[in-house]
């Protein structure tokens, strides 16, 4: 993490659009009135939503919606290192650097970012792309992953991240998930355990003697 | 009450103090950074830790640890020694050391803490962290590098002076101070966040690296620049003052201080009048005392009395008005007038220009009513205290008169006096939560007191004040803020026209059309002295060449309120003294004793050779004067004597004070007020009056 800073070129203005607009209803609607500056990390949200980032005029608008001072939605933004400070590409690659991502080959992945989009945190000459490193995910399970919008592309090599980076630049919507043989997050190449089809078929079945089932009352 | 042992010490506190403060009850210093009393607790420079029994085996943050019955707290184990040495080092990895170079070094809590609790030495070899420096206006120098992460000024502005534009921008290491795009701090109170800075990221620019604060000599004083009578510390070098810090007085000014009390004192060297002048074939000459003496004898020995006017300013000390008084009142002079802005206040009971609920009991204040007042321009401090009613008390507050951002919410009521009749049914919910107040308070200040139909005005405001029990046992909401230091004791000592003698507006007029020999103005300069005819002869006594001295046919230098011992007296009848911290300028004297000197030269010599027989002669003439920094609260006052009769016109209410950092001759010549005002108020630069 370095200083964030607003970006030097500001667009001249800022509108919520109608679908955030309906949106921002719906997160004000959760907030008493006098306590609606709570909504203001899910309106920063919304904004990077429908701008890619969040530009200095957007800033003063989500302020002025919710009745706060400038410098106090600035601080939220500035401390938050999801709000993309300076413009991003429509396809946003966020490759996750850390531990088991990094032992798995994440180093790879991103050199082929790097080769393909440019250094990292730029847009690319294109206006398409920006690949960030980005700190763990959660999805240590299918490292290494990176996250590209709103969905997660798993187990990634450096020829899937080459493909989905083509892919995504011919204007095709590559599938999200695990890019290698298997569902989620099962084993590879399907299940090692609980395969007896016994287990799911109901033969096993037993009737058991609950312990505390209500004993019925002796006749009188 | 609880009991605890601090160090096996058993102390009693009152429930809901914290550890830190029940520590300090029993005499133990705990050290921190973060921490001011009052400011919230934020908890987090971590170098409060100590001990406490029973907890958790660790070091505690005392600040924000409340304190329970049978604590057992340890300040001195090892411990904590090893804790606050833990903090201090990781304080010290970041902070630069460049001390001999700063301006906090010497007075710095980071310096003195780190000698009192620090490691000896550091083991962190890798770079240090740099911040960009920050602008943040004409009064606040950063050198960010050294901050701390504190966030008292962020405090400070966001609840104290209310308004929310300092922050705290990104996070961990990369944390820093700033104002929303760098844009300057638009606050009357923002040279209050360098005093607090604990070390010296934020240090007072005006000032910036003109003195160590170790080579200063302190003289206690009383603030001018507004009604409050803010007390004060000028520290000083040689002839003069270096700068002018708050003392604390609870009663008063917590220990906040305005930026023009504060900065304003660049002014004290810049355009003064450091010798007599005599005008000789239109041009200011220089003369010499005797020659000026000569020239003002020989004038007033040939005009009668009646013709004579004496027009007090808002800077004046009791002490010369009341030589004045004595010199001009006992050769029969009635137009005499201490309120150069026309306010008509005065004459009535005392209680009638006080301000009664007091500063500090304000503060219970439940209800407000400001009529034809902007208390944010005309004693921000003052503000402080309302919006301190508003923000502990939940006080409404109510404002007839221009509408502004007071740093509170407020309830615009109207513009002119016709709130006040609409406040005989009064429908209005402010009028509902005022009549149904425990404390309900009324302030009249300047914009309704300084107009032809002030008194009727005043009436009106009274009769409201009565209509909503404003007065009532035990409690005196009524208050006048007046917008001049001078002005409550120039009242009180009865400063005033007598005998069907002209006030100032009157002297002002008579003397456009001829109808004065003689005007005395006593650092009067906030008057149109253009207006004045030629056949006017005017002496000006006073400190700056302003617009009393441009017109001036004689000018008697006179001493600041920093160059004499003096007696002020602030709008809540609080009596305070100041010394004297540097001495008057050149051939300047102090003003009592130019008047002393001239009463001789009359023939009428004032019975006084000392300022302590003067002020013994003040009190016993004036014995609200006896009574030194003492307001009782809860004074009985009737309200129907209070103000005129008469019809108070349509004109909308509006605050006497325009440009809050241009209201005096010393501001007006202080390169740090036309900063100011020219970032903050846009307002253009007044040139030189001559």
């Amino acid at each position: 993490m370095s200083v964030r800073r607003l970006s030097r070129e500001q667009p001249a203005s800022f509108a919520f659009s109608e679908a955030t607009q309906a949106d921002i209803q719906f997160w004000l609607g959760k907030f008493p009135t006098n306590r609606r500056q709570s909504a203001v990390i899910p309106i920063l949200w919304r904004v990077q939503k429908q701008e890619g980032w969040v530009s200095e005029p957007a800033l003063r608008a989500t302020a002025e919606l919710l009745g706060m001072a400038y410098i106090r939605v600035l601080e939220v933004a500035t401390f938050y290192t999801m709000f993309n400070l300076e413009p991003v590409g429509r396809t946003l690659i966020q490759v996750c650097g850390t531990t088991p991502c990094a032992l798995r080959g994440a180093g790879e992945v991103m050199d082929v970012c790097r080769s393909k989009i440019g250094p990292k945190n730029q847009l690319s000459p294109d206006g398409l792309f920006t690949w960030q490193e980005v700190e763990c995910l959660g999805a240590c399970v299918n490292a290494p992953m990176a996250q590209i919008n709103d969905y997660y592309f798993e187990d990634l090599t450096a020829a899937s991240m080459a493909q989905i980076i083509d892919d995504f630049a011919a204007g095709r919507d590559p599938q999200p998930g695990p890019y290698i043989d298997r569902a989620n997050s099962a084993p590879v190449g399907g299940p090692i355990t609980l395969t007896e089809p016994s287990l799911f078929d109901g033969s096993r079945a037993r009737k058991v003697e609950l312990p505390n089932r209500v004993q019925p009352e002796p006749a009188a | 009450m609880p009991k605890a042992k601090v160090n096996g010490v058993e102390v009693e506190f009152e429930a809901g103090m914290s550890v830190l403060q029940v520590a300090e009850l029993a005499g133990e210093e705990i050290p921190r950074f973060c921490y001011h009393e009052r400011l919230s607790i934020p908890g987090n420079c971590r170098m409060c830790l100590v001990e406490v029994k029973p907890g958790p085996p660790k070091p505690q943050a005392s600040c924000a640890l409340p304190a329970s019955d049978n604590q057992e707290i340890t300040t001195n184990s090892p411990m904590v020694k090893k804790a606050r040495e833990g903090v201090m080092e990781f304080l010290l990895i970041n902070h630069p050391l460049d001390c001999p170079i700063c301006d906090q070094g010497g007075e710095c809590d980071l310096q003195d803490q780190a000698t009192g609790y620090g490691r000896d030495d550091s083991r962190y070899a890798l770079n240090k962290r740099a911040v960009e420096e920050k602008q943040m206006g004409p009064t606040v120098k950063t050198i960010m590098t050294r901050c701390i992460h504190c966030t008292r000024c962020v405090r400070f502005m966001a609840e104290i002076a209310g308004q929310q534009e300092v922050g705290l921008l990104n996070r961990g290491e990369d944390a820093e101070i700033s104002t929303y795009l760098e844009t300057a701090v638009s606050s009357e109170l923002s040279g209050n966040i360098n005093d607090l800075c604990p070390v010296g990221a934020l240090t007072h620019r005006p000032w910036a690296y003109n003195y160590r604060p170790w080579e200063l000599k302190k003289v206690e004083g009383v603030d001018v620049h507004d009604a409050l009578g803010s007390n004060v510390v000028f520290q000083v070098r040689g002839a003069e003052v270096m700068r002018v810090l708050p003392r604390i007085n609870d009663a008063v000014n917590e220990e906040w201080l305005s930026d023009k009390s504060r900065y304003a004192i660049d002014g004290l060297m810049r355009r003064r009048l450091d010798r007599p002048y005599v005008r000789r074939g239109g041009k200011l000459q220089e003369a010499s005392w005797a020659e000026a003496f000569e020239a003002v004898a020989a004038k007033l020995g040939d005009s009668s009395p009646d013709r004579v006017g004496v027009i007090a300013g808002d800077l004046q000390d009791a002490e010369s008005m009341k030589a004045a008084l004595d010199l001009f009142g006992g050769a029969g002079v009635p137009n005499l007038d201490c309120r150069q802005d026309g306010a008509q206040i005065g004459g009535g009971p005392r209680e009638a220009h006080l301000f009664n609920t007091t500063v500090l009991g304000l503060e219970e204040a439940d209800a407000i009513l400001l009529v034809g007042t902007n208390p944010r321009l005309e004693s921000p401090v003052l503000n402080t205290r309302i919006r301190k009613a508003w923000f502990l008390n939940n006080a409404r507050v109510g404002l007839i008169g221009e509408a502004a951002d007071l740093t509170y919410p407020v309830e615009h009521l109207g513009e002119t006096h016709r709130a006040f009749e609409e406040a005989a049914g009064w429908g209005h919910p402010f009028a509902e939560a005022l009549r149904g107040a425990r404390r309900p308070a009324i302030i009249v200040g300047g914009g309704a007191l300084a107009r032809p139909d002030g008194g009727a005005l005043v009436r009106a405001a009274a009769q409201a004040a009565q209509a909503f029990d404003v007065v009532r046992e035990g409690w005196n909401g009524w208050n006048v803020l007046h917008t001049a230091a001078s002005r409550v004791g120039g009242l009180d000592m009865g400063f005033l026209p007598r005998g069907g003698g002209m006030g100032a507006k009157a002297m002002m007029g008579a003397a456009g059309q001829g109808g004065l020999d003689v005007l005395f103005l006593m650092g009067a300069d906030e008057l149109d002295t253009r207006a004045i005819g030629p056949d006017t002869f005017v002496i000006y006594m006073g400190t700056h060449g302003d617009a009393g001295a441009s017109r001036a046919d004689v000018i008697l230098p006179g001493a600041a309120y920093t160059e004499k011992p003096g007696t002020w007296v602030n709008t809540e009848g609080r009596v305070q003294f100041a010394s004297r911290a540097v001495f008057p300028k050149g051939e300047a004297r102090e003003d009592w004793a130019i008047l002393r000197a001239l009463s001789e030269r009359l023939g009428a010599t004032l019975p006084y050779d000392s300022i302590g027989a003067l002020r013994e002669k003040l009190i016993s003439d004036h014995p609200a004067f006896g009574q030194v920094d003492y307001v009782p609260t809860g004074r009985p006052l009737d309200l129907s004597l209070v103000g005129l009769d008469g019809t108070p016109s349509d004109e909308p209410l509006r605050s006497p004070v325009t440009n809050f950092y241009m209201t005096n001759p010393i501001a007006r010549a202080s390169l740090t007020m036309a900063d100011c005002s020219a970032v903050r108020v846009q307002a253009p630069v007044p040139m030189a009056a001559e």
